[in-house]
């Protein structure tokens, strides 16, 4: 099963990981606010992670962590 | 199983660039190359003045801050004084297309034995969205706010084909970072770039062209768009130049 880890605090909240995810896995949350101010990815939807890693691909802050 | 992993070369600091700026994907690409080529420890890259002028505190290999336009000209002397050492240059379009056009054309025509990573966002990003020279025609900045007036501030700079004229570099490609093929393409120029100086072949510059959702005043995911809907069909992805394959 693929595993995702986020480095929460240093993400900006742009949204190019979500746009990026073939399978609806990422959603900022908003909900939620990290130490720079930002509503951050979060996995909403787990199980559906191929471990493709093209959120990772696309992150500019590079806070993506894919396992598999 | 690590699918993906930040790279060893990139530090692991917060970077200071807008949410949704390419510079990072970018930064990621040039420390995941150095990784993969194991040239950490003799790789020297040059910052630029610019957004990227702190790129020196995302790479964990020696840096120097050149004077705003100089790094060809700083990088040449680097690499001349150890012909051993990795150079690199990191330059923005206000750096390497305006104020530094002339040591980028001469570095280039000289075949010094560097690599240029040249970021095209069509816009100063750092002073605040001003016209650059390589702002499309029509394009709403905060020096043209009725658009890029060709006949006033004449044509946008096409820094690959212009360079691809002259006999002296050795490699020179133009790639986008808008989505996710466009970004592996772009690793595999930047590998080549890097691969070419290990291989003393000479001067080697990818273009990358960029998005600054900022300064456009558009979202991250609509700035990758318009880099789809008008800067691509202006600054066309290739290789404009490839010595080594003809």
């Amino acid at each position: 099963m693929a595993v995702l880890t986020f480095k929460t605090d240093k993400c900006k909240g742009c949204g190019l990981c979500v746009d990026a995810c073939p399978k609806g896995v990422l959603a900022l949350a908003t909900d939620k606010i990290n130490k720079k101010g930002h509503h951050p990815v979060e996995a909403v939807n787990p199980e559906a992670c191929i471990a493709c890693a093209f959120c990772a691909t696309m992150c500019p802050d590079c806070i993506i962590k894919v396992e598999r | 199983m690590v699918v993906f992993d930040k790279p060893h070369a990139l530090a692991d600091v917060p970077m200071h660039y807008c949410p949704g700026c390419t510079h990072g994907i970018v930064h990621r690409l040039v420390a995941e190359v150095i990784d993969e080529l194991g040239i950490e420890g003799k790789t020297i890259g040059i910052a630029p003045v610019g957004c990227s002028v702190m790129a020196y505190d995302y790479f964990n290999c020696d840096m120097i801050e050149a004077a705003h336009g100089r790094a060809p000209a700083v990088a040449t002397g680097v690499k001349r004084s150890d012909p051993n050492n990795i150079v690199f240059t990191y330059q923005g379009d206000g750096d390497l297309a305006s104020i530094g056009m002339a040591e980028t054309v001469h570095s280039a025509a000289r075949n010094e034995n560097i690599t240029v990573i040249f970021i095209n966002n069509a816009i100063y990003g750092m002073t605040g969205g001003q016209m650059a020279p390589t702002s499309l025609p029509g394009q709403v900045t905060q020096t043209s706010p009725y658009g890029r007036d060709v006949n006033a501030c004449g044509f946008p700079i096409k820094v690959c084909e212009m360079l691809s004229q002259l006999d002296g570099p050795e490699y020179l490609e133009r790639v986008a970072v808008n989505n996710v093929k466009n970004v592996k393409n772009a690793k595999k120029a930047i590998k080549k770039a890097f691969e070419n100086q290990v291989n003393n072949k000479g001067f080697s510059l990818v273009e990358v062209v960029s998005s600054c959702p900022t300064n456009w005043g558009l979202t991250p995911k609509k700035a990758l768009e318009w880099i789809d809907e008008k800067m691509i069909p202006y600054y066309p992805l290739g290789v404009y130049k490839d010595r080594s394959a003809e």
